[in-house]
């Protein structure tokens, strides 16, 4: 998108002859800088997290719970999961965590999401760092070329995800049974997988590739009123796009904590019924 | 509560060069930046020029940075600073200024020239438009913009670098052409001009990183990005990359043929 640095005074932007001659890149008095730096540490925060658990390869199962950063699981080497989310599509020949192949899609889902997108542009690559502050890049053309025109394949990551969300319905479905696999207990395990799916399923929904599919790219809403009717209930999800964005992101996290809570023994899920 | 003095720099100088001045002013109960201006004019500094018109946020004249914000000055109040802070008042620095606080915004009558306008539909003459309130929702929410430029100022592609003016329109004339394109009347499918293709290929749609600056600074809090920069990029997104659309063209093409 933009290359090189160099100082103000050096380059033009603001500092353009025609314009007014000010020297400071920015005038802001307010604390601009606090949204990116939690924006940055927020994001860093999970990026460290989920590193370690998705290459970790152990603790992702203690039935009846799945842990989501490895759902479906499907390399040969993946726990075996009573009716679970396994499909041994990759075989024996994949040798590191499972959770790899199937992180790529809500993570490509993530990165090319148009919330995610500006709270990166700006908490990591400045771009801008906040509005009406310079950036410190020399020449800019944003998502028009490669790399970034990349993000166009939003729409394919949308796809994926819902086929990911629907595994984690079905994961926790499964919640509903004890660690015996029988049906018909709940355990606090299974409350936060609802809350996880909850939100997995509203962020996902709120998405704004959804909002066009649904209802967005009509002309005349009036003739196909069952998609104006889709096209609000996504439009009034995504007015909250970014709670939503950081919601199912603290709730994945916690979710897959849980299981590896449970899974290495730190406590017993405690059983409702 | 009652009046106070209050300390600003204000920006003072033309295209060969200026400063930031500094001034007291008094301040009273339920005064804008702009009626501080004014009696600024009136007692310390009758030639400051100043572009102003309605003092009531709608005529989009009084466009400033105010501490560095980009604001109308008219609907900035003077309530919402600390008493004691010195409160900088700068031109537009997305645009050459001309002199003090006015700037020369012919960029965006360039930008304006350059979107095709609307194209009526055949077979209805004026008076005879139809239409359902839900399918102009969308372009009345872009017409509500005042033309303030405070979004253009703002928007990073252009104010921080100066090159890109020539390629990108800015997020208002963008605007423009997602209020034309969901437009229920607008005919210009079918008089050959597609819109979309036109925001991307000649307004230079692909330049926004949808940093959402221009939604933060409207005054009429339209949702630029969410409801008109971003359908746009889904519309080139139907176009060119979905693989389902793509898909389905395939398909339909091979059954016409």
């Amino acid at each position: 998108m933009a290359t090189g640095t160099e100082s103000p005074r050096q380059r033009g932007g603001v500092h353009t002859g025609t314009r007014a001659a000010i020297t400071a890149p920015h005038l802001r008095t307010d604390r601009w800088w606090l949204a990116p730096a939690c924006t940055a540490a927020g994001l860093l925060a999970f990026v460290v997290y989920s590193t370690w658990r998705a290459f970790a390869n152990a603790d992702y199962y203690a039935a009846p719970y799945v842990s989501p950063f490895y759902s479906p699981c499907l390399a040969e080497n993946c726990h075996a999961m009573r009716a679970g989310p396994n499909a041994d599509l990759f075989g024996g020949w994949w040798g590191i965590s499972p959770a790899i192949i199937i992180l790529v899609f809500p993570l490509g889902f993530r990165l090319t999401c148009y919330y995610y997108r500006k709270a990166y542009y700006r908490a990591f690559w400045a771009s801008p760092p906040a509005c009406a502050v310079a950036e410190p890049h020399r020449s800019y053309t944003g998502e028009s070329r490669f790399p970034l025109i990349l993000q166009n394949v939003h729409r394919y990551f949308f796809y994926a995800a819902l086929l990911v969300a629907g595994v984690l319905t079905y994961d926790t479905v499964l919640a509903f049974r004890d660690q015996h696999y029988r049906w018909g207990h709940m355990g606090l395990g299974t409350l936060v997988f609802l809350a996880n799916i909850v939100l997995i399923w509203a962020y996902t929904l709120s998405c704004h590739s959804c909002r066009h599919i649904v209802g967005g790219k009509l002309k005349h809403f009036s003739k196909h009123p069952l998609r104006y009717r889709a096209w609000q209930f996504v439009g009034a999800l995504n007015a909250r796009h970014m709670q939503l964005a950081w919601a199912s992101l603290l709730s994945v996290a916690l979710a897959d904590l849980y299981v590896y809570l449970v899974a290495s023994g730190v406590f017993d899920d405690p059983r409702f019924f | 509560m009652s009046g106070y003095e209050a300390r600003f720099k204000v920006w003072r100088g033309d295209a060969g060069g200026g400063g930031l001045e500094d001034f007291t002013v008094e301040v009273n109960d339920g005064e804008v930046v702009l009626d501080i201006v004014h009696r600024l004019q009136a007692t310390q500094a009758p030639d400051l020029a100043v572009r102003w018109n309605c003092k009531a946020g709608k005529c989009g004249s009084c466009s400033a940075e105010i501490n560095g914000r980009p604001r109308l000055m008219c609907m900035t109040r003077m309530s919402v600073f600390d008493r004691a802070e010195t409160i900088t008042i700068t031109p537009l620095r997305a645009f050459p200024v001309i002199r003090d606080l006015v700037t020369d915004v012919g960029f965006n009558y360039d930008k304006a020239r350059e979107v095709p306008a609307f194209v009526p539909p055949d077979g209805l003459g004026p008076g005879e438009y139809r239409m359902f309130q839900e399918d102009v929702n969308r372009s009345q929410e872009f017409r509500k913009c005042i033309e303030c430029f405070l979004c253009q100022d703002t928007c990073h592609v252009v104010r921080d670098h100066e090159e890109n003016k020539r390629a990108f329109a800015g997020p208002r004339f963008l605007m423009r052409v997602a209020e034309l394109d969901m437009h229920p009347l607008d005919a210009a499918a079918g008089a050959g001009l597609d819109r979309g293709r036109a925001a991307q290929d000649e307004h230079g749609l692909g330049y926004c990183n949808i940093t959402k600056c221009c939604t933060e600074v409207c005054p009429e809090g339209i949702k630029i990005t969410d409801n008109a920069l971003i359908p746009l990029k889904e519309r080139a997104v139907d176009r060119k990359y979905d693989p389902l659309v793509w898909l389905g063209s395939k398909i339909r093409r091979r059954s016409g043929a």
